[in-house]
């Protein structure tokens, strides 16, 4: 059923979501346990994490009883079945972001799959295959990241110039939260080597201009990485309009299993690239005086990879083309409205982030007057109401706004009005505990 | 509901009206700590007045419990010998791992006195570190007050 009903008085607007909440919340098994003794779990914390629905989990339970077997070695039947699979779900996956399948590596995580292009920016320097050194980062060049980071995509960078002698730059924000790209033509310059920028804010739930940085970035001669974390689960994703030269997401925010994250590159970068993690199935041959690695995606994909998950990756692909993504970005704008409406329409809520649904993802902070963030959200806790507190790995962007933290509701493809109705009611609940109101 | 459990009155009247807040000179050591999981930080500074804890100051932001447990810290270390406020911090530290369980707070109430009523935030894994970040700023503090400060009010 599709919620549409409107509570009189409730003031925010409730037009009718593109998903049914009910038919998709009968997937997701975790939706109706209870928590908090006999609560009914509302589940804001997607972009933490996402809950996988019975589909993803019967991909993986499949793989293990069907066909597992270590992919791309053995001669056996299961090794064959599972190679295939694994290999299919690489097509898969590639196309859910419009890439060619020899353009998407398994990494663990979005986290590994930038230290993967990190690393290998540096180990650039010293290959001593020339083809390897055309990306080499050194003393003189720059990269530029932004203000808004998550720490994957900042730490990482703060290590390649510790290695090499770069120096970081960074673009700033601006007071209503989008990036500061005011200064973008002298941050981003000729010594550039490379741009990492973050899609979606994982905190303040901006959607950057990927498309203006990429202009620059091309201009000087960058390479781009986008980290696509928070914005290929929840919006349509094409990697050719992007522009960029890598896109790095992970599978289990995204109804996919933990550990398993994809790294897009474009082939003649990936190819250009020396690997990062070495070892078995990315060697082309190998001699004890040295040896030679497979062309991309192998030659990232060191020892046996997650099979299982990649497989489990692939069926949540399967989910949300069925949804349809388009739909999957309109349910969540509809619900970040109403949200912003409602949590407005609360004395002493402050919203950190853009505050409506321009250029805006779901990811919704803020602060309540007086109340600390991990009390407010211990007091949603004991309602069954699960969001995420503290600086959300993004401690510059806390800082930049003047609060120690913050808490934070995402949302998801099971997020009906209910769950933010829940919120509101919660942090009224949390004002009136602590004797704030 | 059970977050009574958790936020006694005690340490809500600790958190609204904290006992000792504030920077004092002179100190011997000072010492910043933070809980990098939630970003919640606190300056100490411990003065020693030969083996006694003469005064211990502090400023910091963060949670109820994090704020409410350096006061009621504050009241219990002050005035008593270095070695017995540490080793009041390792009983907190019990009280802190025993899972809410009444046996364990029962037997710790007379020396903990206030500190006793963060027994029910044992029950919750998450917010442990809260309540133990201002003991564990104390002990860092102690040791390097001890290592470094002219040992004075003794004969030798």
């Amino acid at each position: 059923m599709t919620q549409t009903a409107s509570r009189p008085g409730a003031g925010a607007q409730q037009v009718p979501l593109p998903l049914d909440v009910e038919a998709i919340r009968a997937d997701f098994p975790i939706l109706s346990r209870t928590v908090r003794d006999g609560k009914r779990l509302v589940y804001l914390d997607s972009g933490a994490t996402s809950q996988k629905p019975r589909q993803v989990l019967d991909a993986e339970r499949w793989f293990y009883e069907n066909v597992n077997a270590a992919p791309h070695r053995g001669a056996h039947q299961l090794a064959e079945e599972a190679t295939g699979a694994y290999e299919e779900a690489r097509a898969k996956i590639g196309a859910f972001i419009g890439a060619p399948e020899n353009e998407i590596v398994f990494t663990r995580n979005t986290t590994e799959a930038i230290n993967l292009v990190a690393y290998a920016l540096s180990n650039a320097a010293t290959a001593k295959e020339p083809e390897f050194r055309a990306h080499a980062v050194g003393q003189g060049d720059e990269i530029v990241v932004t203000e808004m980071e998550h720490h994957a995509n900042l730490i990482p960078w703060q290590q390649l110039c510790e290695r090499t002698g770069a120096t970081l730059r960074w673009l700033g924000l601006t007071d209503d939260g989008r990036l500061d790209l005011s200064d973008l033509a002298t941050v981003v310059n000729e010594r550039t080597r490379l741009v990492a920028v973050t899609q979606q804010s994982n905190i303040l739930g901006t959607i950057n201009p990927i498309e203006k940085i990429v202009a620059r970035a091309r201009e000087v001669g960058a390479l781009v990485l986008v980290d696509g974390a928070q914005s290929v689960p929840h919006q349509p994703i094409d990697v050719t309009a992007l522009g960029a030269d890598f896109l790095v997401f992970s599978g289990h925010k995204m109804l996919g299993p933990t550990g398993v994250g994809v790294l897009w590159g474009r082939y003649e970068v990936l190819d250009a690239l020396p690997p990062f993690l070495t070892g078995g199935s990315m060697i082309e041959v190998v001699r004890m005086e040295g040896s030679t690695f497979m062309p991309p995606p192998q030659r990232f994909e060191a020892g046996i990879p997650m099979t299982a998950q990649v497989v489990g990756l692939g069926a949540a692909v399967d989910y949300l083309n069925a949804l349809g993504m388009d739909k999957v970005e309109a349910h969540e704008r509809a619900l970040t409205g109403y949200a912003l409406e409602k949590l407005a329409g609360i004395p002493g809520v402050t919203v950190i982030g853009p505050p409506d649904t321009v250029a805006r993802g779901g990811a919704v902070s803020f602060t309540v007057e007086g109340i600390h963030p991990h009390d407010v959200g211990q007091v949603l806790d004991d309602l069954g109401i699960a969001v995420r507190v503290g600086h959300h790995c993004a401690w510059p962007v806390v800082r930049r706004y003047g609060v120690p933290a913050t808490t934070r509701a995402t949302f998801y493809v099971h997020t009906g009005y209910d769950d933010v109705d829940a919120l509101a009611d919660g942090i009224r609940a949390a004002q009136k505990f602590f004797g704030t109101v | 509901m059970q977050l009574e459990s958790m936020y006694q009155e005690i340490i809500l009247d600790h958190y609204k009206n904290p006992h000792g807040r504030g920077l004092r000179d002179p100190f011997d050591a000072e010492v910043h700590h933070v809980n990098p999981t939630c970003g919640d930080e606190v300056t100490l500074r411990v003065k020693l007045d030969g083996d006694t804890v003469a005064d211990v100051s502090y400023e910091g932001m963060g949670c109820s419990i994090s704020q409410a447990s350096v006061s009621a810290m504050y009241d219990l270390v002050v005035g008593k010998p270095v070695t017995q406020a540490l080793e009041t911090g390792e009983h907190f530290m019990t009280l802190m791992q025993a899972k809410g369980d009444p046996a364990v707070a029962e037997k710790l109430e007379d020396e903990l006195e206030d500190a006793v009523a963060f027994a029910g935030v044992s029950k919750y894994p998450a917010r442990i570190k809260c309540a133990l970040m201002s003991w564990m700023a104390l002990k860092d503090a102690s040791a390097r007050a001890l290592s470094t400060a002219p040992q004075t009010g003794g004969s030798n």
